[in-house]
């Protein structure tokens, strides 16, 4: 699995929603994504990437999107 | 207008008196007249109380600046931002039969707010995010209906934890099993542990007195807020509850905060000389309860709390609801900056609430 598919299947798994919903979806834009299912989603990347983020990229992750490009720049992962 | 960013990158503890006033000054009062303008309730009490914009833009030290009662939040709905830029509603603990207070943060606002905190806290645990103890029940983010400010501290504060555990389960009893997996499984590592003054003294502690169960805590650091108006109608210490932890569990690195939900983020926190300290982001101005004049260190009277943060909702001056002291200025021995202070405790006739409130009646 690359790192786009394991970084779609815990935002999938952990927020239960499906990959159609994933282009554009932001922080508290559904239920599931709200400040309790923030932290589960954050645990389970750091857990997926094998890394521990900063507060300020938690509180900066806002988006599907911003949470690519916060890992990316951030925590070497390549998509 | 004064930029947030910039006023952010300061140093959290590191501006004396002149700096602080200077920057305090500023920031607040530009906020000040930016709540004038795009707050209409807040425009008329402004003008009610004879504060013109000429009067506020010639304001050269923050303490002259308006400010206004906090229990205005419950009876009016007064937000600085259109509907459409809302992100979150934040409700002041309060129990049935009370006015809740209703804060409204924009996206802006709100992580200023998480961000803030996280630089504060950052002074006491490090910059690394550590393994968390939660000494609350796990119904607390479960349960919507006990979903109350409790629920909202605990979950501003668990994203500076890595993992979590909560050491009370559903029934408010002691999670002995999850704990020491917990403790294992991060053994040597500095624990962050967080929870509500009362909570941790009414069920935390006693479960341990009762069961007898004494966790090893020693490698913990305690950040606990709420008040302590039932500790103190208990005649509970703040000595006492200390040497209750270090009895039961070997913490002696103990820290209390002052903060409310009128202003998330810029809380006051307990150093290790147990002075409550403003950051640089906030600040603290006692007032004379007769004529509101501005008290000198040492005389008593009501606390005033200033935040550069507020910037969808007027709350960046208020007048609380409880009685304080400045201790004194810029020469703690633990070397912060700014003020320090003491909350003496909830104003006579003031409104019953709080954090440690909303469990009271089942206690």
């Amino acid at each position: 699995m690359n790192n786009i598919e394991k970084y779609n299947k815990v935002f999938m798994e952990s927020l239960g929603v499906t990959e159609e919903q994933l282009a554009g979806l932001e922080y508290t834009g559904v239920d599931s994504w709200d400040s309790v299912g923030h932290m589960n989603l954050i645990a389970c990347l750091e857990e997926a990437f094998d890394i521990m983020m900063e507060t300020d990229d938690i509180i900066d992750f806002s988006s599907y999107e911003k949470g690519k490009e916060i890992l990316a720049e951030k925590y070497d992962v390549a998509f | 207008m004064v930029n947030l960013d910039t006023i952010l990158q300061q140093p959290v503890y590191g501006t004396a008196h002149a700096e602080k006033t200077a920057l305090l000054a500023d920031t607040l009062r530009e906020l000040t007249l930016y709540h004038d303008s795009n707050c209409p309730e807040y425009h008329r009490i402004l003008r009610a109380f004879g504060y013109t914009r000429k009067r506020i833009g010639a304001v050269e030290d923050h303490r002259d600046l308006p400010f206004i009662p906090v229990r205005l939040f419950k009876e009016y709905e007064m937000r600085s931002v259109s509907e459409s830029e809302l992100f979150k509603t934040m409700t002041s603990s309060g129990t049935t039969g009370q006015q809740v207070s209703k804060i409204f943060l924009d996206r802006q606002t709100s992580s200023a707010q998480s961000k803030v905190l996280a630089r504060i806290m950052c002074e006491y645990t490090g910059k690394k995010r550590l393994p968390m103890i939660i000494l609350d029940t796990s119904a607390v983010i479960k349960n919507r209906m006990m979903f109350s400010a409790r629920g909202a501290g605990i979950l501003g504060f668990q994203m500076l934890g890595a993992d979590r555990v909560f050491a009370l389960n559903e029934d408010m009893k002691l999670d002995i099993a999850a704990l020491e997996a917990f403790l294992e499984k991060h053994s040597g590592e500095r624990i962050f542990l967080f929870g509500f003054t009362f909570m941790i003294w009414q069920h935390f502690c006693k479960v341990l007195r009762e069961t007898g169960e004494r966790p090893d805590l020693s490698r913990g650091v305690l950040v606990h807020g709420g008040g302590w108006k039932k500790l103190a109608d208990q005649h509970i210490s703040t000595e006492a509850f200390r040497e209750e932890l270090k009895e039961l569990c070997g913490i002696t690195d103990v820290h209390d905060y002052y903060g409310m939900v009128e202003q998330t983020g810029t809380i006051s926190m307990e150093c290790e000389c147990g002075h409550l300290h403003p950051s640089t982001f906030s600040d603290v101005i006692i007032r004379d309860s007769f004529d509101f004049s501005v008290c000198p260190h040492g005389k008593k009277g009501i606390i005033q709390v200033v935040s550069v943060l507020p910037h969808s909702y007027p709350g960046h001056s208020l007048l609380t609801e409880d009685e304080g002291v400045i201790v004194g200025e810029d020469d703690c021995p633990c070397g912060r900056k700014g003020v320090y202070f003491h909350v003496l405790g909830r104003l006579k006739n003031a409104e019953i609430r709080g954090c440690s409130d909303t469990y009271a009646e089942k206690s």
